[in-house]
């Protein structure tokens, strides 16, 4: 029986005795496993981007919404009322007694029209309180952020967003000018520096004003959001705790609240972007299928070239499972090195798109690296079944005497 | 016991909606050492006779004993193990692998049998000294003139130290000095013993050969034996 170092041998051979066949059947390959690679390196990137961009917003944010979202039991509480009762600056204020909660930030949310020198646009405005700009990483670039002082009060000064800023007042001087927000002026105190756009809300196009200022300017009691930031990411649970114990006593006894972690934002995200790579694994892996096709043509042609090859050969004492290994060994060997190419040029791409976009961590993950690897190695062995099949059942006589 | 026995052998091949009889009844006998020429016109079913001597093709009828034993029943591995190890091929239009140096060319059958490198390396050396073609070793066939080539098809042929040599056309496509060179290489083999079975137009050549038999629509006409010189 042949040793499999010369099976191996013989099929190098072959292989490298056609270099413009081999060359393309192991580029279709390549192409396949390379986009593979590269595109889980672009979808990958993007999900650690997002995580990442996330997790600087603070990952120890627990954001408190007005409303029930989830079915819970029968309480006391759900006898005496089934409305939810708003959030007031006054709850707020409450959570600041949560040991595990450090900073806590009232927020109060509105479209209003913002007017300075005859220029006139929409806006939406922010009430808030000075904890805000550290719960959100604001950095002001003029001047300063709210003042510290009771939250009910809400003296008339304004920071205007970087983008606002540039709009209303160009290069004029913007600090001490008075801008008019809905029917109310208000004087800007501060002007944030420009950081890109955040997530759900453009800090560069925003107006941030007090909390009571904002209320009265929308006429409204009640608040949006509450931010509270727990002690650290691990306080998280127990600040959670400590928030729904609060806000339920001071809410009759009902739990007419719904907190929201940044984890679980982040989870969300993750998932989303982590199945949005998984489908263009997948996309990509269609062109290895076709990749597979080609390695059964190119090998189909090559034993109807190497006809007289396959006759000598029976001629000589080769058992038709010789000839079947020889050829799924040749299709073996096409199949990974083109792989391998593949994966080289992937690395190759990924290192160019982290190149040219610094802040993407373009990485292909793990699975997709062996995933690519393997399928590329299997179809190629499996479409190379059949034509290996093939020259094995060939017929010594007519094969012989083809030229 | 003959070294080959033919018996009642038929071969028919289907050609489209008529039968044609390759073989019909042929009854051979073949000792060990012998040097038989199989002549015939175009058709005459030679070739066929040699394709089944080499079990490369089977009798649709009949019995083949190579050595005492029925080789036409063996299954296909089992013949390619006969063929391996008893029977060594010479075509006429030489069948080396092209990619190939003479050195592996001549190896193939060593490589297929599962012999060792290094013995493999002893082999084809001495096989290369013996045929004349020490400093042709590392050639690819395209640069071997004609008698080389087919000087490394029978080194190659004999490499596994057969029983028997067939030989179809083996001078077909060689000039008549390089084929004269070619038979009688072939003769210096079967004088050391190795059946030779030559199937040859050129009678020149056929008539060389002890023992001659001729062949017409699949029959053997006449076979006869010359007298030993």
């Amino acid at each position: 029986m042949m040793r499999s170092r010369d099976i191996l041998g013989f099929a190098t051979r072959a292989a490298t005795a056609y270099p413009m066949r081999t060359g393309l059947m192991m580029l279709a390959m390549a192409i396949g496993v390379a986009a593979v690679v590269l595109l889980t390196a672009l979808g990958d990137g993007a999900r650690r981007y997002v995580v990442r961009e996330f997790s600087a917003l603070g990952s120890s944010l627990i954001i408190v919404l007005p409303g029930r979202t989830e079915t819970g039991g029968v309480g006391a509480g759900s006898f005496v009322t089934n409305t939810p009762r708003d959030l007031t600056v006054d709850d707020a204020a409450a959570l600041l007694r949560a040991g595990s909660v450090t900073r806590v930030a009232p927020l109060v949310l509105g479209n209003s029209e913002i007017a300075y020198a005859g220029k006139l646009r929409e806006v939406m405005v922010i009430g808030t309180t000075p904890a805000f700009a550290d719960i959100r990483n604001y950095t002001v670039a003029q001047g300063r952020f709210l003042p510290e002082e009771d939250w009910r009060r809400g003296s008339a000064v304004a920071v205007i967003g970087a983008t606002l800023h540039k709009e209303l007042f160009g290069a004029e001087p913007a600090l001490g000018n008075m801008i008019r927000v809905g029917d109310r002026r208000y004087r800007v105190i501060g002007i944030l520096a420009a950081s890109g756009s955040g997530l759900g809300m453009n800090a560069d196009e925003l107006v941030i004003v007090p909390v009571a200022a904002a209320q009265a300017l929308f006429n409204a009691s009640s608040l949006f959001r509450i931010f509270a930031e727990a002690r650290s990411r691990d306080a998280v649970p127990g600040a959670k705790t400590q928030i729904l114990d609060i806000l339920k006593t001071r809410h009759d006894g009902e739990e007419d609240v719904t907190l929201i972690t940044q984890d679980a934002v982040l989870g969300t995200f993750d998932r989303i972007l982590g199945a949005l790579t998984l489908a263009v694994a997948g996309i990509a892996a269609i062109s290895l299928a076709v990749a597979g096709i080609l390695v059964m043509n190119v090998m189909l042609v090559a034993i109807t070239q190497r006809t007289s090859e396959i006759g000598l050969l029976k001629a000589l004492g080769a058992t038709g499972s010789i000839i079947r290994l020889v050829f799924l060994t040749e299709a073996a060997l096409l199949s990974i090195a083109g792989a391998l190419a593949g994966l080289l040029l992937g690395h190759l791409g990924a290192w160019g798109l982290r190149l040219m976009f610094p802040v993407l961590p373009a990485y292909p993950p793990d699975w997709a690296v062996f995933a690519g690897l393997g399928t590329a190695i299997v179809t190629g062995v499996l479409f190379g079944v059949m034509p290996a099949r093939h020259a094995a059942t060939l017929d010594a006589v007519d094969a012989l005497s083809k030229r | 016991m003959a070294q080959i026995e033919l018996d009642n052998i038929q071969r028919i091949f289907q050609l489209g909606d008529s039968e044609v009889h390759a073989l019909q009844d042929v009854q051979l006998r073949i000792d060990a050492g012998e040097y038989v020429s199989v002549m015939g016109p175009s058709g005459s079913g030679k070739s066929t006779l040699l394709n089944l001597l080499g079990l490369l093709d089977r009798p649709n009828d009949g019995h083949y004993r190579l050595e005492g034993r029925d080789v036409t029943t063996l299954s296909g591995d089992e013949q390619a193990r006969v063929r391996r190890e008893r029977i060594g091929f010479v075509f006429q239009s030489f069948h080396l692998v092209p990619r190939l140096s003479a050195e592996e060319n001549i190896a193939l059958p060593l490589l297929l049998a599962g012999i060792s490198p290094h013995d493999r390396k002893a082999r084809v050396a001495q096989a290369l000294n013996d045929f004349g073609l020490a400093k042709r070793g590392d050639h690819r066939p395209d640069q071997l003139s004609g008698g080389q080539r087919q000087r490394v098809a029978i080194a190659r042929a004999t490499i596994m130290q057969p029983a028997m040599l067939l030989a179809d056309e083996p001078t077909g496509n060689l000039d008549r000095a390089t084929g004269e060179e070619v038979t009688q290489l072939l003769e210096a083999l079967n004088g050391r013993g190795v059946t030779l079975i030559v199937v040859t137009h050129d009678p020149h050549m056929g008539e060389r050969a002890h023992r001659q038999i001729r062949m017409e629509d699949g029959r053997i006409e006449s076979d006869s034996q010359r007298p030993a010189p």
